[in-house]
């Protein structure tokens, strides 16, 4: 009896159809959805060498950064804002999510009114703070801890991010910041979901962002495992599933999305993007093979298995795949496991793209970045290119045939699309993207 | 240096941390920095930072806490710049 009734309760709280409204996005290949969306259809790449790098003797020398302007930053922070706002990711953050919010055509409550008590933020971050962590620390240690004033905490807190919008936006609802290494972007959204559907919300901003800089890329360039082999050739140096993929490019950037019930969309006329059927997060439990670094693959088939049985689809519904294929050795085992959680091979497999291939590894940032382009391109029924893969992974080869990975820019008929993100501590999330009808 | 130079120079330190402009345009000595000039009390420690710098001095806790109006802050500049 009382699990029948639970599970009348679950019904009707997964009834609710949840929808993007409002969209927003810092890559190092464009700012804003208009820009974003002509640089995911040529194949645009925001990958540059950085002399900062080269200075500091980085074996990586070239990465993804916003390319955000003086200008652009004065059209959203007042100059005392700059004062204390220098964290570059806390910057991406606040445009991502303000240039969502405004394009979901939601207001925003004065000094003096009331929040909008029904309206949330749950934002991932990573290392947004590394750099001024970094500054503070000289500092602290010359005894003069007086000088770093008011503003390192919001900066270096973890929850930084999710602070800046919830007061910027007036919202009244759970405001927070997750994190989950490189899943932290996919996972916000399943999070925002989970509150929504909960009943606890009617919308949730989410998304995440991360810093540029060598203060938060050090740490993987000393674990070599980014490429240290492209500097010269940049544009080249993202190379997912190819077989001369070495290592990841470090990027950063910001992206949100704005999530509400489908009613509620409906109810206030707003636009909608698409709708998310619905996702899961698991952890490999650094088991059976997983480790800090490497995944558990039994994880991240019943991942996937899992987003398919909560999105209520069959794996015959998914026409493309927004990888998380960072352009490692582990972007073949990518493509094995999406096989085996399918159960579809050959020219079964659905179109398989890495946007990292234009951006690089945006970290916590590249879930959310690369689930913008998912939406935009369910939007716009148009698959953009995955970049460098002219010499395809050998062991990918015997698994799809290359026409399964779009070397350039084509329309195509999209319904659904998965969208799949791995992260150190063995994490796994998936969210299943549905164009709207 | 005389009352109204560092009146002066204090109205452009604080001047970043005014959002309201046009509250600056009538900063008397009684003016309260945080009731009148509306600054957030968090970047009172903002303020004194580059006050000690600007003029290249120190201000104790004891005398940070005494900086409320802008007659505080003047006498408390004024005794340490002569010091």
């Amino acid at each position: 009896m009382r699990r029948c009734r639970m599970s009348i309760l679950k019904n009707m709280l997964m009834n609710h159809r949840i929808v993007v409204t409002g969209m927003g996005v810092v890559a190092p290949n464009a700012i804003g959805l208009e820009d974003f969306r002509k640089a995911l259809e040529e194949g645009r790449s925001g990958i540059r060498f950085l002399p900062e790098l080269e200075a500091l003797k980085f074996g990586c020398q070239v990465a993804g950064q916003p390319p955000l302007t003086d200008e652009l930053r004065e059209q959203y922070f007042s100059p005392l804002e700059l004062k204390s706002i220098q964290a570059s990711g806390i910057q991406y953050g606040i445009i991502a999510g303000t240039q969502a919010w405004e394009d979901a055509g939601l207001s925003i409550p004065g000094k003096e009114e009331e929040p909008d008590w029904d309206s949330g933020c749950i934002f991932g971050a990573g290392l947004a703070g590394a750099r001024i962590m970094r500054d503070s620390a000289y500092l602290i240690d010359e005894g003069m801890t007086k000088r770093l004033g008011s503003t390192s905490v919001p900066q270096v807190m973890s929850s930084g991010i999710s602070a800046h919008l919830g007061g910027r936006l007036g919202l009244g609802n759970q405001v927070t910041t997750n994190a989950s290494a490189c899943s932290t972007g996919t996972e916000s959204i399943l999070m925002a979901i989970d509150r929504i559907r909960m009943g606890k919300a009617k919308r949730i901003l989410c998304g995440a962002c991360d810093s540029s800089g060598p203060y938060v890329w050090a740490g993987f360039d000393a674990m070599r495992v980014t490429n240290r082999r492209s500097n010269d050739e940049p544009e080249k140096a993202s190379r997912p599933l190819s077989a001369s993929a070495n290592g990841f490019v470090p990027g950063s950037g910001a992206a949100a999305l704005v999530l509400e019930t489908y009613e509620s969309a409906l109810e206030r006329g707003a636009n909608i993007y698409g709708e998310i059927l619905g996702g899961f997060v698991n952890s490999g439990g650094q088991r059976s093979g997983g480790t800090m670094t490497a995944p558990n693959t039994q994880g991240i088939v019943r991942c996937i298995q899992g987003a398919m049985k909560e999105a209520e689809i069959q794996a015959g519904d998914i026409d493309a795949i927004s990888g998380h294929l960072t352009s490692t050795m582990f972007d073949p085992i990518e493509v094995e496991h999406w096989c085996k959680a399918l159960d579809r091979w050959g020219a079964d497999f659905p179109y398989i793209y890495s946007l990292k291939s234009m951006i690089g590894h945006c970290l916590s940032a590249a879930g959310a970045i690369e689930s913008v382009a998912v939406m935009l391109q369910l939007q716009h029924q148009f698959l953009h290119p995955s970049l460098n893969c002219e010499d395809l992974h050998p062991e990918i080869v015997k698994l799809i045939p290359a026409g399964r990975i779009p070397s350039q820019t084509k329309p195509a008929q999209l319904s659904i699309i998965a969208k799949s993100s791995f992260g150190f501590g063995d994490v796994n999330s998936c969210v299943i993207f549905k164009k709207i009808n | 240096m005389t009352t109204e130079e560092i009146t002066e120079k204090l109205r452009t330190i604080i001047e970043p941390y005014v959002e309201e402009k046009e509250l600056l345009n009538d900063i008397k000595p009684e003016t309260d920095l945080l009731e009148d000039l509306k600054i957030n009390s968090a970047n009172l420690v903002d303020i004194i930072i580059d006050v000690e710098m600007a003029f290249d001095i120190e201000i104790d806790d004891d005398a940070a806490e005494r900086m409320l109006k802008v007659k505080d802050a003047v006498s408390i500049i004024q005794e340490r710049v002569e010091a």
